[in-house]
């Protein structure tokens, strides 16, 4: 018996609702980041969703793509994040505010 | 032909070139010989130009060189006309302006800017050949404004004196104000005959009937009259050319005299085809010419400043070249330019040989029996007074008394009127000039004890100018023979200019009255007598000096001031339109409307950019906030565009 789609595209939009506001709110650049993996994983599940969906392998494919690029990206990521630090001695986004006005 | 003709203008231009580019660098002599060398050999073209154009079966030339402006069907030829006006004008300007460079080499030797004075004046007989030579109305008001930025450089020759300054500054404001109507009637001309070119023009004119009433020859040539009045010191714009004495002496006989001012009676009578058929302006010159004849001339009876009087004799002697232009009389007013240019000239020069001789003494209380001391100066300067007194048979007489004649036979109306007040002239510039010459040279003499061993006659350029010149005033006059001594040579050579005239005609048909003519003649001898007797009277027999002329009280206060007319100007307009400038246009219009819209804008796009900047706080979180808003607002979109 098969999930329902619909079920399947309101868990990946809370998902990524969840990783927006995470986002937008928390101030640590690790936890950004994470919610930021959480939004990628939220498009693989709604991927995931269509393609058993439509009974086409496509998304599945995207997906793995998506998740070949999120290692790539927290690898490049992570290595910023401890650079920052090692620099600056804060992880706080709200401190890192010289590239303004 | 053709090329010779182009080098008559183009020589004294190459010598301004030469002299304004390089004179600093030269040697004072190399200076006024290229200088008089360029106008000698202009004016020695014009001879030969002169004895070719005689030989001619038709007496006209036209040559166009290439075409100066181009737009649509507006058209304006670089070309010049010979006929025998622009001739006469030709051998007049040249041969005068030749004269009168020679004489600047004495008078100017002791001064610096020597080449300076010479390079305008060469620049100054270019602008005036191409005036008289355009053989279209643009190339005329080309020459006529290069003549009128000549005046002013040259009037303004002394910069580091303020009147000298603030004289250049009147007179070309002043002309300026002439120089408006005449562009005004410009645009009308070309308006309406859709040609600025002479012989196309009077070509069509021809065709056209003499307006009974205001038409449209008759507003242009009202609006030419304007600018005549400008450049050629007519009332109501006459108040330059006396404060233009600041110039140096040379510059007064030249420009001021003898040819620039003559220019807008050039221009009437080289405008006469028009001119002719709008009898309403006829008129208007001849009274504006008839009053400002009598006005200057009264103002010329109290002046002290010996140059002063004969800038009042000169405006009073353009008014009589308008009484002439005004009852039709056009090659009358051309020989009495002619005649004008001459004795004029002589007597400008000889005032400047006392000027000179006196170190730059212009009051004629402070002069007084120096013909002992300036032989030739007060020789010749004898001549020139008794020549522009009208006495026979000196130039003056034959061209003064051909005017008077033409203002009392002609047809034209009030032409009583201006003969009345022409001759009442003639009396009041014999009584003037006799004044000055008595003033000058007669009595004894009032220069102070220790300067008199200093006064001696000018060096000999000047006085071999001032003795030709004489030369000229004496005998100039027999080119223009009344009809019942002789031929007229002058007129009959200019008959062709005026002869499509239809007023023309009417003279020349109207009955000879030689008896009227002859009594007309012995009136103005005796006018001009009388008023030689009268000066004779005043200053030889009794003995009078300026300052005993104020004991006339409050009338010759009235004139010794001119008759407050510049204190008049000042108030009426000069003020006034200062006073809108400062607070209006300077405080209002351009402190306030123009910057504060310039300095508005410029604000504006400051604040909105202020603002703007502070969406850039460096916070990441801020920028992702946007970038949701964003991602949002595209998600809408599509929802609404297709939902």
């Amino acid at each position: 018996m098969p999930i329902p789609s619909l079920h399947v595209l309101i868990l990946s939009a809370l998902l990524f609702a969840i990783g927006v506001i995470g986002v937008l709110l928390r101030r640590n650049l690790v936890v950004m980041f994470l919610c930021v993996e959480l939004m990628l994983n939220a498009a693989n599940l709604a991927l995931i969703g269509f393609s058993q969906r439509l009974g086409l392998l496509d998304g599945q494919v995207v997906v793995f793509f998506v998740i070949v690029l999120a290692a790539a990206e927290a690898a490049v990521g992570l290595a910023l994040v401890i650079a920052l630090y090692r620099s600056r001695r804060t992880l706080d986004a709200d401190q890192l505010n010289l590239m303004k006005y | 032909m053709n090329s010779l003709l182009l080098w008559i203008p183009l020589l004294p231009l190459l010598g301004f070139v030469l002299n304004g580019l390089f004179g600093r660098r030269l040697p004072k002599p190399l200076v006024h010989w290229i200088a008089c060398g360029a106008t000698g050999a202009s004016f020695l073209l014009a001879a030969i130009v002169f004895q070719r154009f005689l030989n001619l079966p038709e007496r006209l030339v036209q040559v166009v060189y290439f075409r100066w402006i181009e737009s649509g069907d507006f058209v304006a030829n670089f070309g010049l006309l010979l006929d025998p006006l622009s001739m006469v004008m030709a051998l007049v300007v040249t041969g005068v302006g030749f004269l009168i460079h020679v004489y600047s080499i004495g008078y100017m030797w002791a001064d610096d800017g020597y080449y300076r004075f010479f390079a305008y004046m060469n620049l100054f007989m270019f602008a005036m050949l191409m005036l008289v030579l355009a053989d279209n109305y643009l190339l005329l008001f080309l020459g006529w404004e290069g003549v009128g930025l000549c005046s002013y450089l040259l009037i303004g020759f002394y910069f580091h004196k303020p009147s000298a300054a603030a004289a250049g500054k009147k007179a070309f404001i002043v002309n300026r104000i002439g120089d408006f109507g005449f562009v005004v009637g410009l645009v009308l001309l070309f308006v309406t005959f859709r040609t600025l070119d002479f012989r196309t023009l009077f070509a069509q004119v021809a065709a056209l009937p003499v307006e009974a009433h205001y038409g449209v020859l008759t507003a242009i040539t009202l609006l030419f009259f304007v600018g005549a009045t400008g450049k050629s010191a007519q009332i109501p714009l006459y108040v330059w050319l006396p404060d233009a004495m600041e110039g140096p002496t040379p510059v007064s006989a030249l420009i001021h005299a003898a040819t620039m001012v003559t220019a807008g009676v050039y221009m009437v009578a080289r405008s006469n085809p028009m001119y002719g058929r709008a009898p309403e302006t006829l008129f208007w010159v001849g009274l504006v010419g008839a009053l400002t004849a009598v006005f200057a001339a009264t103002i010329g009876l109290f002046q002290r400043d010996i140059k002063r009087v004969l800038a009042y004799s000169t405006v009073s002697q353009l008014g009589y070249m308008f009484v002439a232009l005004g009852v039709g009389a056009y090659a009358t007013g051309i020989f009495h330019l002619m005649t004008h240019a001459f004795f004029k000239a002589l007597l400008f020069l000889g005032s400047g040989s006392v000027i000179l001789a006196l170190h730059h003494e212009q009051d004629m209380q402070a002069m007084g029996g120096l013909r002992k001391y300036l032989p030739v100066t007060a020789a010749t300067m004898w001549i020139g007074a008794l020549a522009i007194a009208g006495v026979p048979p000196l130039a003056g007489f034959f061209s003064k008394d051909e005017i008077l004649w033409h203002a009392f036979s002609g047809g034209a109306r009030g032409h009583l009127v201006f003969f009345g007040l022409a001759t009442l002239a003639a009396g009041l510039t014999a009584f003037y000039m006799f004044r000055l010459i008595f003033l000058t040279f007669h009595g004894r003499t009032r220069v102070p004890e220790d300067r008199r061993h200093h006064i001696h006659e000018s060096p000999r350029p000047m006085t071999a100018v001032l003795a030709v010149l004489a030369l000229l005033a004496a005998a100039g006059g027999f080119v223009g023979l009344p009809a019942w001594l002789g031929p007229n040579v002058l007129a009959d050579f200019l008959q062709p200019v005026f002869a499509q005239l239809p007023s023309a005609e009417a003279a020349a048909h109207a009955p000879h009255d030689l008896a009227q003519e002859l009594a007309v003649t012995g009136a103005a001898v005796l006018v001009g007598l009388l008023g030689i007797a009268a000066a004779w009277l005043a200053f030889v027999r009794r003995g009078a000096l300026p300052d005993d002329e104020k004991r006339l009280g409050a009338a010759h206060r009235l004139v010794f001031n001119k008759y407050y007319i510049d204190e008049l100007y000042d108030r009426a307009i000069v003020r006034p339109l200062a006073w809108i400038s400062e607070s209006w246009l300077w405080r209002i219009v351009d402190a306030g409307l123009i910057d504060g819209l310039v300095n508005g804008a410029g604000a504006l796009a400051g604040a909105l950019g202020d603002g703007a900047r502070r969406v850039q706080n460096g916070l990441t979180r801020t920028y992702l906030g946007w970038v949701a808003v964003g991602a949002i607002g595209v998600g809408l979109y599509v929802l609404f565009l297709f939902g």
